[in-house]
């Protein structure tokens, strides 16, 4: 691009021009934006599916709760097991060298056994056998609480989640502890004590979330409204409504190989980080485009440019 | 009469950028470049004005709370004017944004233009991405567990916590949208300052050159 020619677009017009009334332009664009919105709002309203609470949990899928709670006890949850930033269980995903999340730290910690079950339990008041459960377990030590719990969630998989088919074993006061926040939570009471973890003021629903995602019903709900990833979920709204249409891209990752097989190293296995890499980089790209050779010169080369200024390039026979 | 003193000031100095740059005239025009005449020129007013009706509308749910419209048959239809307005804006955004770079819309020196116009795409996609994790309903729930793993995975899951409820609805309320507010500001007095780019061919005749 010559000088010239960047001095020349550069400067103030000097050729015909038309009347431009830009406030009244303004107006009526707001006026007509507002009655749209209002029409689509009579017709569609906007959708608002109702919040799972740990009581619907409990309720509409007691086994999976109750084997849930295990496996927090047991330190087998995703939960648990995630690393940074909640806690040290492991390294987290990675690109190349670097464990992004690890480097950062444990910035929100969350400790599965307390602050899912044992602190919730604690603030009621609990029937004798889960009482009892408690207090043994409080006054154990950590190796013994971890035999116990792994004994425990290992033969409840076994079972297939079904504690009835649990034969006899060294399980101490986990089944008791269990059942205590089975009963805790249909009686609604799980949610607020998750939330404010012994405080009145708190805003953080953190480590509801995590304790809701290690089960399977929360999952199940978000498969049957075809929000899972792999279907691109994270552009799709719940109901009949317009999602986040804007995130097709970061979605469409997911979508293709080698990043929608999680057995794929390095990239499917660390595809959420790759992915964010990718999405940066595009980000970035777009902001300083005029930069980059090949695709500043697209508009010279496909001239779609004639099609928007059609009528002055008539009028001015270019 | 300005004295040596005035001229060193930081008052005199911005005010005089500014009448060079910027004046009232360009700022508040009543006439246009004849090739400012094509269909695709609404969309970019079609997005402020789409802006104006998110603003407007996000303040009455601000007021009222996060929970207000689950309850209430107006606060079901502000939201929804909320939500409707959102796919709205992004709508003439992009067909904006893509229509800037079939103009190729930085010539002239305009680089700075379409850097704040890509700043305020890319911005607008947090801010939105906020506003559905504080929808205190079962997406948000989903969402924010969902999102919390690509964070996560380049630590930027330490300091923006998405499932933090808290955190997450004061940036959607007030400090993303100064950031939008700001940035689409720049964005559109750099519009009014450098003018609206003419078409790519308009100097040819000047240039002797055939395209």
């Amino acid at each position: 691009m010559s000088d010239r020619r960047t001095e020349l677009e550069a400067a103030p017009w000097g050729g015909r021009t038309r009347r431009y009334d830009l406030i009244k332009e303004g107006v009526v664009a707001v006026v007509i934006i507002a009655i749209l919105a209002a029409v689509l709002s009579t017709l569609f309203g906007s959708p608002d599916d109702k919040q799972i609470t740990f009581k619907d949990w409990a309720v509409s899928a007691p086994a999976d709760f109750y084997a849930t709670s295990v496996q927090e006890l047991a330190g087998t949850s995703g939960t648990a097991g995630y690393g940074a930033p909640y806690n040290t269980a492991s390294d987290g995903v990675n690109l190349g060298p670097l464990h992004l999340a690890k480097i950062m730290g444990v910035t929100h910690p969350v400790d599965t056994v307390n602050d899912f079950v044992i602190t919730p339990l604690t603030t009621v008041s609990n029937a004798a056998p889960v009482a009892d459960a408690l207090k043994l377990w409080q006054a154990s030590d950590a190796k013994q609480q971890s035999t116990w719990a792994t004994n425990y969630d290992t033969a409840l998989t076994k079972a297939n989640q079904d504690a009835s088919k649990v034969p006899t074993g060294d399980y101490g006061p986990v089944p008791e502890l269990a059942a205590g926040l089975l009963t805790m939570a249909q009686a609604g009471s799980l949610d607020g004590a998750l939330l404010s973890q012994g405080n009145y003021f708190q805003s953080d629903n953190t480590k509801q979330t995590l304790f809701l995602g290690d089960g399977s019903y929360f999952n199940d709900q978000s498969t049957a409204s075809n929000l899972q990833g792999d279907t691109w979920g994270m552009m799709n709204e719940t109901g009949r409504y317009p999602g986040q249409a804007w995130l097709w891209l970061y979605s469409f990752w997911y979508q293709i190989p080698p990043f929608n097989n999680e057995d794929n190293h390095p990239f499917g296995a660390n595809a959420d980080a790759w992915i964010m890499v990718i999405m940066g980089g595009l980000s970035l790209g777009l902001i300083i485009m005029p930069l980059i050779p090949g695709v500043r010169s697209l508009p010279y080369k496909i001239k779609i440019h004639r099609l928007i200024w059609k009528n002055y390039y008539q009028e001015e026979n270019l | 009469m300005s004295t040596g003193i005035e001229k060193e000031m930081w008052t005199t100095k911005l005010r005089k950028a500014w009448q060079k740059n910027l004046p009232v005239e360009k700022l508040l025009p009543d006439t246009q470049p004849a090739y400012v005449a094509s269909w695709i020129y609404m969309f970019g007013v079609a997005t402020l004005a789409s802006l104006g009706v998110i603003i407007a509308s996000g303040l009455w749910l601000s007021f009222e709370g996060a929970s207000w419209y689950h309850y209430s048959s107006v606060g079901h239809f502000v939201n929804s004017i909320h939500f409707w307005a959102v796919q709205f804006f992004f709508i003439f955004m992009v067909v904006h944004l893509w229509g800037k770079f079939w103009m190729a819309a930085w010539r002239g020196k305009r680089m700075m233009t379409w850097v704040t116009g890509a700043l305020a795409f890319v911005g607008s996609i947090a801010t939105a991405f906020t506003g559905y994790l504080i929808q205190t309903n079962f997406d948000s729930q989903w969402i924010s567990y969902e999102a919390k793993d690509g964070f996560n995975s380049v630590g930027i899951g330490s300091k923006f916590n998405v499932t933090n409820f808290g955190q997450m609805i004061l940036l959607h309320v007030a400090f993303l949208p100064v950031i939008i507010g700001v940035i689409t500001l720049i964005h559109v007095l750099l519009v009014r300052s450098k003018g609206v780019v003419p078409p790519i061919d308009a100097f040819n005749k000047e240039l002797g050159e055939r395209k």
